[in-house]
């Protein structure tokens, strides 16, 4: 069965969806994100999907749900690289995808990540924020 | 028979041809050179069209011909500028130019009866078509000054490295809005730019729909994964936002573009000094 | 006014993984006539809904793709039917955040925002058909 692969970097997850997900491919990466942060304490999830050219409503409750399902876990998760298209038409549809954190792309969200860690957990040093000196 | 009728029209092309551009004189029709050089061509055209085609002339590949012609004259007589009247007159004037030279052509009543009854259907309804063409060269123009007044009213600004800024003139419907969002969305993702400045200044009144859309665009901006501020709150569009009962407590709302961009520069955590002057 | 068919297909839609065919059929349509990208992806969302509930309501049915035009515009027509048990009071369908189902209720009317026509025909034990109008320009 096909899978979409997560790849762990440090404590955080990176998925890139490069295909046009239908719903049991949706709900497989649902349920194989869970067992991974379960499996690695990971802290953080990147979820990357600027090469997704649809979200309906299914769609956007399956992210939603691994949302809340991680944050349960204690691991954040960021969608990034939404296109303007899919943006604009998720509006129109009603769904906000509430519980979502977005950022503009994995470098941005990598740093949101990072600075959420750092708010949580002040004995990690932050190489990035040096703003607080 | 009837094919005879009309094809007598060809010999006297160079006659009609005369008498249609004195009517076109007279009725104020006209202008100049690029209109006897269509009028020669399609007064060929249609005359030999008569003479070659059989008794149903609509339906033959000569007529085909003609009438692309005489759409191509219409649409381009629109774009120049003819009044409908000035339009409809042309092919008219014809019709009257015809009509003389038939009258002189047959001698016998009832079979000039039946030739101006077929000419005429055939003029009234290429006048049909002339008016469609016309109507759709002016129509081309309209949608086309639409894209461009769209285009130019939706400027997107980089104001500062990450911060873009759009100010908005004029009304704001549903298809706008759209365009706003797009060009915005866009160049949020074209600049990496995580902050985006809507000024609504220029937008003569915030009504309840006018506020959806601004809503909309602040949470597709949001779920791109940037903020948007509000900006160029005028006292009474406050006044009738409260007073419609429209909910902007979710979103960023500044006065002026000044403070937006101020309160941009602080989630940026960038800061404005002045700089001392030493000595 | 009146809508001229230009080009027109018939897909069967049965199981879960008709769904992906489908929308990439329904885009290439958008795309022969050259519809924006947000004028797609606004198309092929809302054919993803109506699609699900096709197969999760009425069982999977027929979805049928028409390239259109109406002398000025032209369009993308997708009509879906099913013989389901179709909906009991359509208008209560149409209202935002209703919902028989598990999804999140904004199925219909959501839909209906993302298109510019939208007729809905059902009738109890007769099934549900549902056609969808998207122009380029629109």
């Amino acid at each position: 069965m096909e899978r979409i692969p997560i790849l762990k970097m440090g404590d955080f997850l990176l998925v890139t969806i490069q295909v046009d997900l239908y719903d049991q491919l949706a709900e497989n990466l649902e349920s194989d994100l869970i067992n991974t942060i379960s499996k690695y304490s990971s802290k953080g999830v990147l979820i990357d999907i600027s090469a997704v050219s649809i979200i309906d409503s299914f769609m956007g409750r399956i992210l939603g749900n691994i949302a809340v399902m991680s944050k349960i876990m204690d691991a954040q998760t960021v969608v990034v690289g939404m296109q303007p298209a899919v943006a604009i038409t998720l509006v129109e549809l009603g769904l906000s995808l509430n519980g979502v954190i977005s950022a503009l792309n994995v470098e941005k969200g990598m740093e949101l990540l990072r600075s959420k860690m750092h708010t949580s957990d002040n004995e990690e040093q932050d190489y990035d924020d040096d703003n607080e000196q | 028979m009837q094919n005879n009728l009309l094809s007598g029209l060809k010999e006297h092309e160079n006659k009609l041809l005369t008498i249609w551009s004195q009517i076109l004189q007279e009725t104020g029709g006209g202008d100049g050179a690029m209109e006897e050089e269509e009028s020669k061509e399609f007064a060929s055209l249609f005359t030999s069209a008569l003479a070659k085609s059989d008794v149903s002339y609509e339906n033959s590949e000569e007529f085909e011909k003609v009438e692309d012609l005489i759409v191509g004259i219409a649409s381009s007589r629109g774009k120049r500028g003819f009044s409908p009247r000035e339009n409809a007159q042309y092919l008219i004037s014809f019709k009257q130019a015809a009509s003389q030279i038939l009258s002189e052509i047959i001698k016998n009543p009832s079979e000039f009866y039946d030739a101006s009854l077929k000419l005429n259907e055939i003029l009234d309804n290429m006048t049909i078509m002339t008016f469609e063409a016309y109507m759709k060269g002016r129509e081309d123009i309209i949608s086309r000054q639409v894209d461009e007044i769209s285009e130019i009213s939706t400027p997107v600004i980089t104001v500062w490295d990450g911060i873009v800024a759009l100010p908005i003139i004029g009304t704001l419907d549903s298809s706008r809005t759209q365009i706003v969002m797009e060009n915005l969305l866009q160049q949020i993702v074209d600049t990496g730019s995580s902050i985006a400045i809507l000024d609504i200044s220029g937008v003569p009144a915030v009504d309840s729909l006018v506020a959806q859309h601004l809503i909309k665009t602040v949470s597709a901006t949001r779920l791109m994964g940037a903020e948007c501020i509000i900006s160029g709150i005028r006292p009474e569009i406050a006044q009738t936002v409260v007073h419609l009962g429209i909910d902007l407590t979710g979103i960023l709302t500044k006065a002026s573009l000044a403070s937006a961009l101020r309160t941009a520069f602080d989630m940026l955590q960038l800061q404005v000094v002045k700089r001392k002057v030493i000595g | 006014m009146t809508t001229i068919t230009n080009n027109r297909e018939e897909a069967l839609i049965i199981k879960e993984q008709d769904v992906v065919p489908l929308r990439n059929r329904v885009k290439e349509y958008g795309v022969k006539i050259g519809m924006s990208i947000l004028n797609q992806t606004k198309l092929i969302t809302a054919t993803s809904e109506l699609v699900r509930n096709l197969l999760k309501y009425g069982g999977g049915g027929k979805v049928i793709i028409e390239s259109v035009s109406n002398g000025r515009d032209n369009g993308v027509r997708v009509t879906f039917i099913d013989n389901g048990p179709g909906i009991a009071d359509i208008t209560l369908a149409m209202k935002d955040g209703y919902s028989t189902g598990k999804s999140l209720g904004l199925g219909l009317p959501g839909t209906k925002r993302l298109v510019n026509e939208f007729d809905i025909k059902s009738e109890l034990g007769n099934g549900t058909t549902v056609t969808i109008t998207k122009w380029k320009n629109g």
